[in-house]
């Protein structure tokens, strides 16, 4: 074998002599790259005394990022390459040691448990069926009030929402809608009147009202009267997952979701034309009272937002 | 004996060994504890010498500069719901009513020296944790690390991506702002979707229909306790169990099943891994700089009934957005009962699917190669093509619900209509990994017919003899020549049980 060849077979550093060339640095010319690395470690002192003075002057926040993570790249590599050339080139071996136990010792174990400790247990069956009843029990019980008290149970939550019959449209500010406010075309989202800044009155009765023109409009058989003077309410909860369809595509007459793009027919009982949600968005019926408010004929006739288990096909 | 008597410091000199203050420490440490064997043992650990082993410290690495940056973020931020009005120094919110969550955070972002840099460092090095954990992952699929003895540490790894991704979605949530308050609420309708359980469910994570006012409180002590303590428990095993069952390696000059070949812990490997701590944190540190991440600010405020434009989460979260847009509006309504498969299979069950899948794959590919034995030397990816095509395939499916995740944006841009874009995601969703399977697997069997590639030829010498005949002679091979020991005979669509590999580090392959 050749020098060379020699110095490429690792060797094992158990015992490795101390003046064996595995241990020699790996560069050819280490001075050199010593000079380079005292370069990089100096850029790199400067840079993270330089993180100290911008945190010190309070100076911009890009200038602390710069020069702490400048500062440590060069560190980095400045240490990287220390290792990499001036340290032992190696390349070294290590042994791998079986990890398996011969067939004796693996049976010791086996024996210990199965028969020192099984036999134990064998003969008490009794006992250790008490102590485990006993165990099993409590973990059940423990677990219950930790699940039961994270929260309610959902009873007729998700069925309801706070419109009833009669109740007045208000918009985020409070002030109801008085039919001459929307012109056609316009939007506004709406809260039952005293919720609009609750979390309940944002997060479930949220409603959108859009004019769609000055008569009364039908929007489905059976909803005759649920538009008066072009009024359109439906709830603002995709039936997707729940995001407020927030986009009006007024040349489409379309509802449209930013989350995954689920887009409602406004003049068709707001049935989905494209996208994942699998229902219309409810409609709220309407009425006009005397002074020319708005305000809901009833609440929604079937629960609003996402589908859950519960809902039940029967209402949608 | 002699420690007895030793109190003065000259004698204490004197009694010094040839290693003078560390010997003397070393002697005291292992009389009390017998350190000295286990210790040199773990000096002489050898690390092998390839790029793909530097993933996993990334990740590592990635996980410190996380909790350094997230433990200055919890001296700053307040996990409440309670609303205030803001007045701090960023203008356009000024008299806004918003949760303390939020307006802690804009301070930490404006008012707190140090702060922001910090904030987007943390994201950023969330992100990279988690990109890191995929690549890592990939390369153990890739090259077979995976394979008896390492299957535990697989599961691990896989639980350890699962965290990564929740912690994360736990943590971008925080902030309270409209983006991250629109993705708790998607989250919180994907869990009502669950059947039977659902709703229940749903109203104990939030202590009630959403939004509550617990889940902020409680997904922070989730966050930033539970979660990372469950993680570094995690990352102690499988770093323990990398020790305990060594590295696994290339094949290659003088490397065998039975060895490890590279560089030892101490001096060279501490020097180097410790260098790429700094050279990543570094990184991380000049992408807070320079560019900005998650500017909450210009979202606003979470408010249930207001909602962005651009609804985006966080890169890992991807794939299944991008499920949940080309998922058919499948709903079932039957018995008074409803199941929204329109949600449940895009974003409970695909996940599902696929996790569990990662997690018994070790499982599975051991009954179909019916190869039980060690293997502490990798395969090349060409080596084994039908598992490498597996893999691309599966990639390819990700890759492809990744950018179904941006329907709207691609639409857009490229002036199309939406539908044809979603129809065309959802054709390459479903033909990407049946074109990707078997590209990679011809790809894999050209690269095995390239015999000897990436080796050295061989020249030959010719000489002229006395008689001026000339002879050519084969150039002895280069001596430094790493390939000429990988023979590039194809390998094994299997091993063969008890097959020891010659002491070169070529297998022996039944074909
Ligand atoms: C397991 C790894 C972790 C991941 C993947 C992760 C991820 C995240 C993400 C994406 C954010 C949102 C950041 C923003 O843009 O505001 C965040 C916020 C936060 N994280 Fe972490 N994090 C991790 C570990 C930790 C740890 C160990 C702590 C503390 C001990 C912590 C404390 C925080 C705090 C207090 C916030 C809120 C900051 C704010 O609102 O600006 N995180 N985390
Ligand atoms: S939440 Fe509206 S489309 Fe998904």
């Amino acid at each position: 074998m050749s020098d060379h060849d020699e110095l490429r077979t690792p060797v094992s550093l158990q015992g490795i002599a101390a003046d064996d060339p595995h241990l020699a640095p790996a560069a050819h010319n280490p001075q050199i790259v010593e000079r380079v690395i005292a370069v990089t470690f100096v850029l790199g002192l400067l840079l993270v005394a330089g993180f100290g003075a911008c945190y010190w002057v309070n100076a911009k926040p890009w200038t602390l990022g710069a020069t702490m993570g400048g500062g440590l790249t060069f560190l980095g590599i400045g240490l990287i390459a220390w290792g990499k050339y001036l340290m032992p080139r190696g390349p070294f071996v290590e042994e791998r040691h079986e990890l398996a136990n011969s067939e004796d010792d693996r049976n010791a174990l086996a024996a210990a448990i199965v028969e020192r400790g099984g036999g134990v247990v064998k003969r008490r069956k009794m006992l250790a069926g008490l102590l485990g009843g006993g165990l099993g029990i409590f973990g059940v019980v423990a677990m219950f009030p930790l699940l039961r008290s994270l929260g309610p149970l959902p009873k007729g939550t998700l069925f309801s929402t706070d419109w009833k019959k009669g109740t007045y449209l208000v918009d985020i500010t409070g002030r109801r809608v008085h039919q001459g406010d929307l012109a056609i075309g316009s939007i506004v989202t709406v809260y039952p009147a005293g919720l609009e800044n609750t979390d309940r009155g944002q997060a479930v009765d949220q409603t959108v009202l859009i004019r769609i023109s000055n008569e009364n409009f039908t929007t489905q058989k059976g909803r005759e009267t649920w538009g008066p003077a072009g009024y359109l309410a439906y709830s603002k909860l995709c039936t997707h997952l729940g995001c407020p369809v927030g986009l009006y595509e007024q040349e489409l007459q379309l509802l449209v979701c930013p989350c995954h793009q689920s887009m409602f027919d406004v003049t068709n009982g707001a049935v989905p034309q494209f996208g994942p949600a699998p229902r219309p968005l409810p409609q709220l019926p309407l009425y006009i009272d005397a002074d020319g408010y708005l305000r809901s004929q009833d609440g929604y006739d079937q629960p609003v937002g996402p589908g859950f288990w519960e809902r039940g096909a029967s209402l949608s | 004996m002699s420690s007895d008597v030793v109190n003065t410091k000259r004698a204490k000199r004197q009694t010094a060994g040839p290693y003078g203050k560390v010997g003397n420490a070393i002697n005291e440490l292992d009389e009390r504890l017998g350190v000295a064997k286990g210790g040199r043992t773990f000096m002489d650990k050898i690390f092998p010498d390839h790029w793909s082993f530097m993933l996993g410290e990334i990740a590592l690495y990635s996980f410190v500069v996380l909790v350094i940056t997230g433990i200055f973020l919890t001296l700053y931020y307040i996990p409440s719901t309670d609303l205030v009005t803001y007045h701090g120094s960023y203008l356009p919110l000024d008299g806004q009513r918003v949760t303390e969550a939020f307006s802690s955070s804009v301070n930490l972002s404006f008012a707190v020296r140090g702060g922001l840099l910090m904030r987007q460092m943390h994201h950023w090095a969330c992100d990279i944790f988690v990109g890191s954990i995929v690549v890592h992952m990939a390369r153990i699929f890739f090259t077979g690390a995976f394979r008896k003895p390492r299957e535990l540490n697989w599961t691990i790894g896989t639980t350890l991506l699962i965290l990564a991704i929740v912690n994360g979605f736990l943590g971008y949530s925080l902030p309270d702002d409209l983006v991250s308050g629109t993705g708790i609420r998607i989250a919180y309708s994907i869990i009502l979707s669950i059947p039977l359980v659902g709703s229940y469910l749903g109203f104990w994570v939030f202590g009630g229909n959403f939004p509550g006012t617990t889940v902020i409180p409680r997904f922070y002590i989730l966050h930033v306790l539970i979660v990372p303590l469950i993680i570094i428990g995690l990352v102690g095993a499988h770093l323990f169990l990398l020790v305990r069952q060594k590295h696994t390696q290339f094949p290659g000059k003088g490397r065998t099943e039975k060895n490890v070949v590279g560089t030892p812990m101490f001096p060279v490997f501490m020097a180097k891994t410790t260098g790429f701590l700094f050279v990543v944190s570094g990184v991380i540190a000049l992408l807070g700089a320079f560019a900005q991440i998650n500017p909450i600010w210009q979202f606003g405020p979470y408010t249930a009934s207001r909602i962005s434009y651009a609804v985006q989460p966080d890169w890992y979260m991807g794939f299944l957005d991008g499920a949940l847009r080309i998922w058919p509006s499948w709903s079932f309504h039957s018995f008074g009962y409803t199941i929204p498969f329109e949600v449940l299979i895009p974003a409970v069950l695909l996940p599902g699917l696929l996790f569990n899948i990662a997690y018994v794959w070790p499982a599975i590919e051991r009954r179909f190669t019916k190869d039980n034995a060690l293997h502490n030397l990798l395969d090349r990816p060409s080596d084994r093509p039908k598992h490498t095509a597996a893999g691309v395939a599966t990639l390819a499916l990700l890759g492809m619900l990744f950018i179904a995740s941006s329907t709207d944006v691609i639409a857009n841009f490229f002036r199309l209509p939406l539908n044809e874009v979603l129809w065309a995601m959802r054709i390459l969703v479903i033909i990407s990994p049946f074109v990707a399977y078997p590209i990679t697997w011809k790809i894999c069997k050209e690269v095995q017919a390239l015999h000897g590639g990436g080796k050295r030829k061989t020249a030959n010498v010719v000489t002229r003899t006395a008689l001026g005949e000339y002879v050519a002679t084969p150039a002895p091979k280069y001596v430094d020549d790493e390939h000429q020991e990988l023979d590039a005979t194809p390998v094994p669509r299997f091993i063969v049980e008890g097959d020891e590999p010659e002491s070169s580090g070529v297998r022996v392959a039944d074909r």
